[in-house]
């Protein structure tokens, strides 16, 4: 007679369902896909990723990421080594816990790289450079509209991304890389003509048409923002032909809004990318084109 | 990277030296007191008291046990680095201005500025190794350059002595009969005082840096100019990596700085430069007034910066600092 429990045969190596105890969520482990470590890589990130089941019996899968960082490597010589040991004389001998002589910068400093005045447009390796400082250079232009904070990450990577989104969602930023992406193709050490880079409108449109094609509107500005600010903000990105900001007659003071013209439109979209968002005299910069465009 | 701020000085910073192994810094500043850190982090091991002026210089043996310090109270003090304690004083008739050992650490050169009727001078002591036998005598004292030295340093295999300070003349000394070898040439040399002086790791060539805004690389041997890197501000301190083949310059007031819109404060910085294409690599922002003293670590991997607001501040180079391209 076949009794309520079935008991199928099954192979040896196998656990019979049927014996495992409510609380035996272990020995399922075999059911799950094996754990994964991605290995430290140049960053010093290393990933594992394990399989579980949770206390509802769901299979979940958990990424652990750390990053291993390396402050300064410590290869001292036995001398070095044995100084370290020393008592400490002259002032510092009573040296309280809570005197903060020696204390680590708050913020983060980089060996700032060099605006060269003048030509930005000509020179393809020059226009690598200024979004490659840009795009380096944290403490001055990564701004997340998120959190608000300037300095580590931008908006797409914020790790308040669950936080209250702000009102206004603005035109969709793409997804901004972080490292310069304007060459040309040819490498960044040789020149490129102006006819020949990507992005480089070959139909023979005037001079002045193509400028205006090339305006960008800036919104949100502070109310004693003038064109020579204007200028310096935007000259990074490429050589800007006009700034014209609005002016009230009467009071002389900006009225919050303004265009750019760049001679090329890549420098103008670049210019959009980074500058939406961007923290400018205690206001939030608005930064599109100037008529509604696609590419 | 984040710099490492140590705030040990009451009075702005005058002279920065690691010592031959990379894991101590001393820092001489105008407060009389030079003071000893850890490289590596920062951490204050201890202060030399003693002097009763303002520290203008300083520099350690090569086995960091003994230090020597210039003061503008006359004095040259030698220091036992570990404990402390002052183990010689040699007394002068003005302040002196610059110590360096030599290799090998049995003399020391030491300039003293002009004061009332004395002009300045170039003096070589001979440092014993027990303290106790140490006199006061002079082996050779080297007088004529007019003005300041600012700084003098040892030759390769301590055979000459160079000099450089206020009338922006780089003289190269015998430094046995103390005859003069060579002058710079007035034409392509500075125009200005010179502030600062720093030999290559191997003593091949050597950097000067002056108040005309620019930083010659000349050599050691001929004293031909071999580069000139050109800054905005005039230059404090100068300093060579061992390591690649960058030069730093520090510099003093940047008059044309002060109606930037640049609202940050910290804006004093450390030019780097490529030392072969004479360009400009770029800054380190961070001290609040000029820079003054400038050291890079022995192993080419961090370097500190004095500055005239007191503060220290150490720098450890990121990994892309190495990949840097022109």
């Amino acid at each position: 007679m076949v009794t309520g429990a079935t008991q199928n045969p099954t192979p040896p190596t196998k656990l019979r369902w049927g014996e495992l105890d409510e609380d035996d969520g272990e020995d399922l482990d075999f059911l799950l896909p094996p754990k994964q470590v991605i290995g430290p890589d140049e960053n010093g990130i290393k990933k594992v990723i394990e399989y579980k089941f949770n206390d509802e019996g769901n299979k979940v899968k958990i990424t652990t990421t750390t990053r291993v960082r390396k402050l300064a490597n410590a290869r001292l010589s036995k001398q070095a080594v044995e100084r370290r040991s020393w008592p400490k004389f002259g002032d510092a001998v009573r040296e309280d816990v809570g005197s903060r002589l020696t204390m680590v910068s708050t913020e983060e400093i980089l060996l700032e790289r060099p605006r060269a005045p003048g030509s930005k447009a000509e020179e393809q390796k020059a226009a690598g450079d200024p979004l490659a400082q840009l795009g380096k250079g944290g403490a001055v232009l990564m701004v997340c509209r998120t959190c608000g904070k300037k300095g580590d990450h931008w908006t797409s990577r914020c790790p308040y991304k669950d936080l209250a989104l702000p009102a206004e969602s603005f035109v969709d930023k793409p997804a901004v890389p972080e490292t310069a992406t304007a060459a040309a193709g040819s490498g960044k050490n040789t020149y490129v003509p102006p006819g020949m880079r990507a992005g480089a409108d070959r139909s023979g449109t005037d001079m002045r048409r193509r400028n205006d094609e090339n305006s960008v509107r800036v919104t949100n500005l502070s109310e004693d923002t003038r064109e020579a600010d204007l200028h310096e903000l935007f000259r990074p990105f490429g050589a800007v032909s006009r700034v014209y900001v609005a002016i009230d007659q009467k009071t002389g003071m900006s009225r919050g809004f303004g265009f750019v013209n760049f001679v090329n439109k890549d420098d103008a979209q670049r210019a959009i990318n980074k500058l939406n968002g961007y923290g400018y005299d205690n206001l939030i910069l608005r930064v599109e084109w100037a008529t509604p465009r696609t590419n | 990277m984040r710099p490492i701020l140590m705030k040990g000085h009451e009075r702005p910073l005058t002279f920065l030296k690691y010592n031959r192994d990379g894991d101590l810094l001393f820092s001489c500043a105008k407060d009389h007191t030079p003071t000893v850190w850890f490289a590596d982090n920062g951490e204050r091991l201890g202060t030399y008291r003693g002097h009763n002026g303002a520290v203008w210089t300083c520099d350690v043996s090569r086995d960091s046990t003994r230090l020597i310090t210039g003061s503008a109270d006359q004095t040259v003090k030698l220091w036992n680095v570990q404990k402390g304690t002052q183990l010689y004083t040699f007394n002068f008739g003005s302040p002196a201005r610059s110590v360096e050992f030599a290799i090998g650490d049995k003399l020391a050169v030491i300039t003293t500025d002009p004061f009332m009727e004395l002009t300045s001078a170039i003096h070589v002591k001979r440092i014993a190794g027990d303290p106790t036998e140490q006199t006061e005598e002079s082996v050779l004292v080297i007088k004529g350059p007019q003005g300041r030295i600012n700084r003098a340093v040892w030759g390769p295999l301590n055979r000459t002595i160079i000099s450089a300070g206020e009338d922006a003349v780089i003289r190269i000394w015998d430094s046995e009969t103390g005859k003069l070898l060579k002058e710079s040439d007035k034409e392509s040399g500075h125009k200005k005082t010179i502030t600062s002086l720093t030999k290559a790791a191997d003593g091949s060539h050597f950097l000067s840096g002056s108040l005309d805004k620019s930083a010659k690389l000349w050599d050691t041997r001929t004293l031909t100019l071999i580069k000139t890197y050109g800054t905005e501000r005039p230059v404090n301190a100068v300093a060579m990596s061992p390591l690649l083949d960058h030069v730093v310059l520090g510099g003093g007031q940047d008059a044309s700085a002060v109606t930037t819109t640049d609202h940050r404060a910290g804006k004093f910085e450390a030019k780097f430069y490529d030392k072969i294409l004479q360009e400009e690599i770029g800054g380190v922002k961070g001290h609040f007034g000029p820079i003054n003293a400038l050291a890079f670590n022995p192993d080419g991997k961090s370097f500190s910066s004095g500055g005239e607001d007191g503060y220290v501040r150490l720098h450890h180079f990121d990994p892309d600092y190495f990949n840097i391209k022109i």
